[in-house]
Parts: structure tokens; C-alpha cells; sequence
């Protein structure tokens, strides 16, 4: 009833401004007029705005710079790493030496051109000299640009066949990650979803001799100081494994195998211990006590302190839960490598052990799940 | 050429004595000036409904996981019960913006409105060389409008893939609810906008092509017109493939072939896709893509440059410059596409050949900002709102322009690509500037399509906020994007890593939300004065295009008598030899005047 009231009230205002309408249309037949035209009044008030506006322009970016400025990332952890980093921070200075002109002669003109009654427009339609010079330089230092990011990318994405490197799978499925090992032999085994089984919930090709000693993790850990090649996976749709502070990318498609290789220049626990770092970590446990304080107020409870690890983050929309799937990434010492590694089981006791008809020891996979994951695979096969 | 304007002006005389009904006035038009209204009244719609989402959106980002009443009024209990506002929805929203805002409102509302009123007004013919292909174009563009927003109310949600609805996502409801029957919208409506859009293309060419004026050659079209024209060849040329790789998804969806689809294991099961790859797809929407940003841009560089030209009783400088760096951006935006790739795992060589041909279109863009400066300087600057629109696009389109040398640098981009610091890039320099080229041309032709002015004072407040809330929002933007912070997370509290950037997200949602609010001034100002403005007199701007010597009163065949002849460029603003600072271009070249070799 009240939303018929509503619908009523409506229509009889839009009757009564149509009506409006009509009588201010009758009155302002044939005056028309200039006065929401610029004037001399309002190109100088304009005028002064333009500049105010160039300065607002140029203290937001100094305030920024100051204020924002740490933020960012900086101190690479990866070797090509300072190879981008001095690349972006001479991009960085050719971007703000533009801006800075180009912004200062577009407000400032419209300021010191600003219209008046007796000012006459220079007649100026054309210039070759001018033209050259501005297709010109921006030429010539784009040239430059694209000469040293070429040199920088070959670099990076281009991973010798000699190259000693260790090759390790990043796997991706919604939400989570994880990474399997090559072993002894430094060669994966080969992969195919169809092959996913219980605790084989990578699909690693068990028959295949260089899957023997792959061993299957879900942390992260790699030796400083050695190069790494990544083989990326993913068994369901697109995903990105992102390591921010490696200056390192990589999409993970399904149906296809992506890779990536950097070398670690710092372990976790240098990188701690840089004083950016350490400064960082402060300011966001500073950050996170004054939230706890809250939440204990409401009667939640506190966050805990942060430590810094490095991650490896999904950057490509991949779900839902696209917003919380991450690994630690732990970078260690060669000597600390070896030891964590060492104690891994491979993924064939692994199976072994999962298969044996004794009850299923820890907590990897359980009964349920491979019946299922079975029937699934007879469906395909049925198929 | 005149013969043939000559019986369209005895046909229009014909016609006046029919009397047009409220259907064929209002709603079934063919009249060009009728439809560009169309389009751009349903494109400000469409950009309610799209700044109104990045609002709600930008609340969740500034403050996670709160309870807003608003988001349980606008969303509903399934998506945010108790007011707070669901993962999935969030995608939802953001696809949704990004979707409606490049196509609806940045392609369909600008590109559309101004072309259908300016090309034949400006180019001096009688309409569109297909009135009723122009219609169908309109009518098109408005149903795949329903199918998008009807899309919103799908009981699993709204396509939420991101707009770039990459495969697998977009192909499997068991990866997001989003990929059910909300994609399958999706796709509907843009196979519709697509359709709408290569109609309305093909128009534009053959218009420009067939039906300009008398002694109006190709070097003397309006700069808008130049880029309304390149704008409908990229149109042409992409907008097919787009809709090719839209229809091998429903292939792939609904009938189960696998172009784009491999080796998926999801919901512990595995699908029977085998032998195609989501790159593929990636190929063919940024074979679009790419060019998109440049359909969007370049309509708005084209006003700008005529708003420019005018309001600063100045020639465009290097008027000749501008047409072959339209030309050249053309070009080069066919060939750039991989630079949205850099990191999918394409071949990395294939990474050099882009980086190379992305940071090329840099030439040609740094001409055009030099031209605009250089068209400033020594003028008499008429800071009407239109100006201040033009010269804020001049302003972002550089900020913006110059962080795409970072992104179109393969090295740089891996660090960079997927967080704020690309929506920071493309917002400022297609975004922002593409906006204020539609609000530039609305200030500008406003009583060209309504008979009647805007307030000049709103139009200040509305740009000076406007600019100000621009810079505030995605300024601080970039800063968080160098932190590494990716994109599309519905929230960063999972990461502690992140927490120091929380405060520059409230900063950004608080621009945001001013911003977004202070539009309301445009949309009174838009809609109040089309029916109680001042009365627009038919030059007000002293502007030397053709669509000026028409009548205020709009009327089929645009002139009463016969079509204007052109005489000269449509810039001679301020030449010596005359006595008024603006001459039109169907004023015939005194004794002795010089022809400029512009």
C-alpha cells in the first residue's frame, strides 16, 4: 500500500515538473543568452585555479614521494633483481623529469594565457622544425629504453641449458600452493592431472624413473645463492606465482608448463635484518598493536606479531578465495637446505605408505577422498 | 557530390509535411541527433550503475569486512548478509565496473554519442548514409544493456571472472559461481554490443567516406571527425576477433570443445578438456583489447583537440601532425597487444617484439601532448568548462601515459604487472581522461543537442572536484602497486605484509567516494538544464565547424536550405587577415587569401 502511496506521489511530481516545464519554457522563448559563457571574470579565477592546481599537483607528489615513498619495494632479494631495480629507477627519473615539465607548461599556460577582453591569439598553425624535435627525442630515448629492457629481459627469462640450477614444480590449484622437488637426479617426473590419486595429488607420473626421488612439500625453501629454475603447474585455471621481492612473475596455466628462474642473494633471515626491513616490521606491528586494542575492546581477539618471510602470492583472479592464497617462501642457507631436504620423505614412500593396509599414519590424504578421486578417473575412463 | 545533397534537401522538404509520431520521434529514430542523445543518455545510466559499484567496492577496500547497511540494501542477504559484503560479490563488482565502464559507457556513450551527432553535422550531410542501420546499432547497444544489467539479478551472481574473463574461470561454474548462467549473460550482451558497435563502425566510415559537404577533402575534416573515423576502422578490425573468442568460450562451455580448455582437475574430478590453452584466448581478447583502450581514447582526444583549438582562438598546432599521430596510433594498436602477456608464458622472445612496439606508441602519444601545450601558448584562453575538461585530459593522459613505459617494458612489467600499479595506469590514462573527454564534449555540445546551456558555475565545481578527487584516488594508487599489492583480492588482511598500506587505502576510498558524490552536481546540472537551461544561442562558443551554421532547433536534414559549402580548414582562429577572431569553414576565402599549407 505505502509503495502505491510512493508510486503515486512520484508520478504526481513528475506531472507538476513537467507541468513547470512548460510555463519556464513559454517564458524564455526567444531570449536567449551568453551568461553561462566564459567571461573575463571567470577565465581569471579559472586562470588562478589552474595554477593552484599545478602546485596542488606538485606538493600531493612531493607529500607522496615522502610519505609513500617507503612503502615500495626496494632491496631486491634476487640477483637479476638489481638488474630491473636500476632499470625502473632510470625509467623513474626520465618519467619524473617529463612529468615535471610538461605539467608545469600545460597549468602555466592556461594561467599566463587565461582570456581578456582586448588579447589577441597568435596565429601559429605549424612547425617542422618544432614536430622533429619532439617526435625526435622521445625516439632517440625510447630507443635507449628499449635497448637496456631488451638486454635485462634476455637475461632474466632466458635460462641456460648448462646453467647448474636447481628445478623445482610450483603447483597451483584453487587456493593453495605447493612445490615438488626433483631430488637427487634434478629432473621432475612427468605430470598429468589425470594421474591425481590420494596423496599423488599432483598427478606425478610414478612409472616414470625421474619421479622416483621427487619429493612433495607445501613450504617453500630454497638455498641463497644458487640459481632456481621454477617449472609452474596448474591443475584447474589460471593462476600467478608472484614473488614480490624477487622481482619475479610467472602465470601457471593448466595444460601447459611456464618457468621462471632466479637466483636468492639474501636468506630470510638477512633479509630480516636489513634496517629498511626492520623499520618496515615496526611500523606494521605498531599498526597491528593499535588493532589489536580495538578488537580486544569488542572482545576479539589480538593479532598476533608480524614476522617477516617472504611469500609467493596468487596475482591472476583465479576464485573466490583468490585473496588468501599464498606460500612462505624460506630462503636458507646452502648447509640448512640440505638438512631440511634431506629429511623429506619421496613422494613414491609417500604413496607407499598411504596404499599400505594399515591405518594411514599423519594426515596426509585419506581414505575418502581417493575412492572418490578414483571413481572419478573410471568415469573419464568410461568415457 | 552537391547534386546529391541537393535531392536530399527536396526529400527533407518532402518529409517535413509528415508529422513524426512519439514512437518515431523519441524512440524508433533514425535522426542521427536523436540517437547520439539515446546513446549517451544510456550511457550516463550505464555509468551510474558502474561508478556506483566501484563506490561500494572501494568501501570494502578501505575498511574489509565491515558492516555497511548499504551494501545488505544494494547487494541483499545473499551477498552481503549483514551488511558485509561477500568475496564473490566483490569479483562480481569489480568485473562488472570494468565491463560496464570500457564498453558501456567509455565505447557505446562517447564514441557513440558524439559520433552520431558530430559525424554528419560536422562533415555537413543531411544524417548517417544508413539512418535505420544507425537505429538498429542504438537498439542493439540497448538490449545487450538489459542482458548486462539483468545479469546482476542471476540467482548464483553476475559474471565474475574479471572483465578480461580469462578461461578456465570464466568457463567453469565449479570454479566461481559467476561462470554459470551470470557468464553466459555476459556473453549474450556482448556478442549484442559487438554487433551494435561494428553497425554503428561501419556507418561512421561510410559517412565520412561518401557524404562530406562540397570542397570538405580529408584535410579539412575537424579533428573529431578524424578520430571518429580511425576510431570505427580499429572498431572494425578488432572488435570481430573478440567476438569470435567470446564465441569459441560458448563453444567451449555449453558444447564442450576445447579451445580453450586442458588437463583441468577441479572439484576432485577431471575434465575431459584436452589439447587447448587459455593463451590462445588471451591472444584473442587482447587482439581487442588492446585497440579497445585506443577506441576509447581516441574519440576523447579528438573532442579535446577541437575544444582546445576553439577555446583557445588558436589553429590545433601541427594539424597534419595530429591526423598521422592518429594514424600512427591506429597502426601501432594492432600490434601491441602482447604487452598484457608478458608474463602468461608466451614464448619470452615474443615479450622483445612487443616491449619494442608498446613503447613506439609513445611517439606518436607525446606528439599529440606537445601539440595540445604548444596550442595553449600565446592563446586567449576561453576557460569555459569544456576547456577545463580538455586541458584535465591533457593533464592525466600524460600522468597516466608516461607509467605505460614501465608496463610496456617486459623487465619492468614482471614486478609490476597484476597490482594497483596497473589499475593506477590504465585508470589516469584511459580512464580519467577518457571521461573527461565525454564531459568536455557534453559542456561543449550540450546546446547543440539540447538548444539550451549548461550552468557554468556547476561545471566549474563539478571539474575542480573532479580533477582534485582524480589525482587523490589514483595518485597514492601507485604507490601501493610498487609495494607489490596484487589486484582483485577482496581484502589484504591475510597478508600482514600489507598492513602499512591500509591507511592509503582509506585515503583512496575517501577521494573515491567525494568524487564519486560531487557527480551528482554533473547529473542536476545534465538533467535540469536540459529542460530549464538558458536558451542557447547558435554559435556560443564563436566555433568555425559546420555543425554551428545549423539551426538551433533540431530538424531532419540538419539545414533548412542547402548544405553548406566549405571553403578552408576548420581552424583559422585568429588569422590576421580577418577582423573577427574566428572564421567558418563555409566562408569563402577572400581575394588574395593565402591557402595555409597546415
Amino acid at each position: 500500500m505505502t509503495s502505491l502511496l510512493v508510486i503515486i506521489v512520484l508520478v504526481l511530481l513528475a506531472i507538476a515538473l513537467w507541468q513547470l516545464t512548460k510555463i519556464f519554457d513559454l517564458t524564455q522563448v526567444g531570449d536567449a543568452d551568453n551568461s553561462q559563457i566564459a567571461n573575463d571574470g571567470d577565465n581569471n579565477t579559472q586562470g588562478y585555479l589552474m595554477f593552484g592546481f599545478l602546485a596542488f599537483i606538485y606538493i600531493f607528489t612531493i607529500y607522496g614521494l615522502f610519505k609513500w615513498g617507503p612503502l615500495v619495494l626496494h632491496t631486491p632479494a634476487s640477483k637479476h633483481g638489481a638488474e630491473v631495480d636500476n632499470l625502473m629507477n632510470v625509467t623513474w627519473i626520465l618519467i619524473f623529469i617529463v612529468q615535471a615539465i610538461t605539467q608545469v607548461l600545460l597549468h602555466y599556460f592556461a594561467f599566463k594565457y587565461r582570456g581578456k577582453k582586448d588579447q589577441k591569439a597568435l596565429f601559429f598553425s605549424d612547425s617542422t622544425k618544432l614536430e622533429v624535435i619532439w617526435s625526435g627525442i622521445p625516439a632517440v630515448v625510447l630507443a635507449i629504453l628499449i635497448l637496456f629492457g631488451l638486454y635485462a629481459w634476455t637475461n632474466i627469462m632466458f635460462v641456460d641449458k648448462d646453467e647448474d640450477t636447481i628445478e623445482i614444480e610450483v603447483y597451483a590449484q584453487q587456493f593453495k600452493w605447493t612445490a615438488r622437488y626433483s631430488g637427487a637426479d634434478n629432473v621432475l617426473g612427468k605430470a598429468n592431472v589425470r594421474l591425481i590419486e590420494g596423496v599423488n595429488t599432483l598427478g606425478v607420473d610414478l612409472s616414470d624413473p625421474n619421479a622416483q626421488d621427487d619429493i612433495v612439500v607445501s613450504e617453500l625453501h630454497i638455498p641463497k645463492g644458487k640459481k632456481i629454475h621454477f617449472k609452474f603447474r596448474s591443475q584447474d585455471v589460471l593462476h600467478s606465482a608472484y614473488f614480490p621481492y624477487f622481482r619475479a612473475q610467472m602465470n601457471c596455466v593448466p595444460g601447459m608448463v611456464t618457468e621462471f628462474a632466479f637466483e636468492p642473494v639474501y636468506t630470510s633471515a638477512e633479509y630480516r635484518a636489513l634496517p629498511f626491513m626492520i623499520e618496515k616490521v615496526a611500523n606494521i606491528n605498531a599498526i597491528r598493536a593499535k588493532k589489536s586494542i580495538e578488537l580486544v575492546a569488542n572482545g576479539e581477539t589480538a593479532l598476533d606479531p608480524y614476522t617477516f618471510d617472504f611469500l609467493l602470492l596468487c596475482n591472476k583472479i583465479c576464485g573466490a578465495s583468490h585473496y588468501n592464497m599464498q606460500m612462505k617462501v624460506v630462503v636458507d642457507t646452502p648447509e640448512d637446505y640440505k638438512k631440511w631436504l634431506s629429511d623429506k620423505p619421496t613422494l613414491v614412500q609417500e604413496v607407499k605408505t598411504a596404499n599400505a593396509p594399515k591405518p594411514v599414519e599423519g594426515g596426509v590424504g585419506t581414505d575418502s577422498t581417493k575412492t572418490k578421486d578414483t571413481a572419478a578417473i573410471a568415469k573419464i575412463a568410461m568415457k | 557530390m552537391s547534386a546529391e545533397g541537393h535531392d536530399h534537401a527536396q526529400d527533407h522538404e518532402h518529409e517535413h509535411h509528415h508529422k513524426d509520431t512519439f514512437i518515431t520521434k523519441y524512440i524508433f529514430s533514425i535522426d542521427h541527433k536523436m540517437i547520439a542523445k539515446q546513446y549517451l543518455i544510456t550511457g550516463i545510466v550505464m555509468g551510474i550503475v558502474g561508478v556506483m559499484m566501484s563506490m561500494l567496492f572501494r568501501m570494502q577496500l578501505a575498511w574489509p569486512e565491515q558492516s555497511f547497511k548499504i551494501f545488505n540494501v544494494l547487494l541483499g542477504d545473499k551477498f552481503a548478509p549483514n551488511g558485509v559484503m561477500a568475496n564473490d560479490i566483490y569479483l562480481a563488482l569489480v568485473t562488472i565496473h570494468g565491463t560496464i565502464m570500457v564498453f558501456f559507457v567509455l565505447t557505446a556513450g562517447l564514441s557513440g554519442t558524439f559520433s552520431n551527432l558530430l559525424i554528419p553535422l560536422q562533415i555537413g550531410a543531411r544524417d548517417m548514409a544508413s539512418g535505420f542501420l544507425n537505429m538498429i546499432s542504438y537498439w542493439l547497444f540497448f538490449l545487450s544493456s538489459v542482458v548486462m544489467l539483468s545479469s546482476l539479478f542471476v540467482e548464483a551472481g553476475p559474471a565474475s571472472a574479471g572483465w578480461t574473463i580469462y578461461p578456465p574461470l570464466s568457463a567453469l561454474p565449479q570454479a566461481i559461481p559467476g561462470s554459470g548462467a551470470g557468464m553466459t549473460l555476459w556473453l549474450v550482451s556482448m556478442a549484442l554490443f559487438i554487433a551494435a558497435s561494428l553497425m554503428g563502425s561501419l556507418n561512421y566510415i561510410v559517412t565520412v567516406i561518401n557524404l562530406r559537404t562540397k570542397g570538405m577533402s580529408m584535410t579539412r575534416l575537424p579533428l573529431t571527425i578524424w578520430a571518429f573515423f580511425v576510431t570505427a576502422i580499429i572498431g572494425v578490425v578488432s572488435f570481430p576477433v573478440l567476438l569470435s573468442a567470446a564465441l569459441l568460450l560458448i563453444f567451449d562451455r555449453s558444447f564442450g570443445t576445447s579451445f580453450f580448455l586442458s588437463d583441468i582437475y577441479i572439484a576432485g574430478e577431471v575434465l575431459h578438456y584436452q589439447g587447448g590453452s587459455p593463451v590462445l584466448f588471451e591472444h584473442l581478447f587482447w587482439f581487442l583489447g588492446h585497440p579497445e583502450v585506443y577506441i576509447v581514447i581516441l574519440p576523447a582526444l579528438g573532442i579535446t583537440s577541437e575544444i582546445i583549438a576553439t577555446n583557445s582562438r588558436k589553429p590545433i598546432f601541427g594539424y597534419r601532425a595530429m591526423i598521422m599521430s592518429i594514424l600512427a596510433i591506429a597502426f601501432l594498436s594492432t600490434i601491441v597487444w602482447g604487452h598484457h602477456m608478458f608474463i602468461s608464458g608466451m614464448n619470452p622472445f615474443l615479450g622483445s617484439v612487443f616491449t619494442f612496439t608498446t613503447l613506439l606508441i609513445a611517439i606518436p602519444s607525446a606528439v599529440k601532448a606537445f601539440n595540445y601545450i604548444t596550442t595553449l601558448w600565446k592563446g586567449n584562453l576561453q576557460l569555459n568548462p569544456a576547456m577545463l575538461f580538455s586541458i584535465g585530459l591533457v593533464s592525466t593522459f600524460i600522468t597516466g601515459g608516461l607509467t605505460g613505459i614501465i608496463l610496456g617494458d617486459s623487465t619492468l612489467d614482471i614486478n609490476v604487472h597484476d597490482t594497483y600499479f596497473v589499475v593506477a595506469h590504465f585508470h589516469l590514462v584511459m580512464g580519467i581522461s577518457a571521461l573527461y573527454g565525454m564531459f568536455a564534449g557534453i559542456y561543449h555540445w550540450f546546446p547543440k543537442m539540447f538548444g539550451r546551456m549548461l550552468n557554468k558555475n556547476l561545471g566549474y565545481v563539478h571539474f575542480w572536484v573532479t580533477a582534485v578527487c582524480a589525482y587523490g584516488v589514483f595518485f597514492p594508487m601507485h604507490f601501493i602497486g610498487l609495494a607489490g599489492l596484487p589486484r582483485r583480492y577482496y581484502t589484504n588482511t591475510n597478508f600482514p605484509l600489507f598492513d602499512d598500506l591500509q591507511n592509503v587505502n582509506v585515503l583512496i576510498t575517501t577521494f573515491a567516494l567525494i568524487g564519486g558524490a560531487f557527480q551528482l552536481v554533473f547529473l542536476y546540472n545534465f538533467f535540469s538544464s536540459i529542460f530549464y537551461g538558458k536558451k542557447a544561442v547558435q554559435n556560443p562558443w564563436r566555433s568555425n565547424t559546420l555543425e554551428w551554421t545549423a539551426p538551433v532547433e533540431h530538424m531532419h536534414g540538419n539545414w533548412p536550405g542547402e548544405i553548406p559549402e566549405v571553403h578552408r580548414w576548420p581552424y583559422d582562429y585568429s588569422n590576421p587577415g580577418h577582423d573577427e577572431d574566428f572564421v567558418p569553414q563555409n566562408v569563402p576565402m577572400k581575394e588574395g587569401e593565402e591557402v595555409l599549407h597546415h
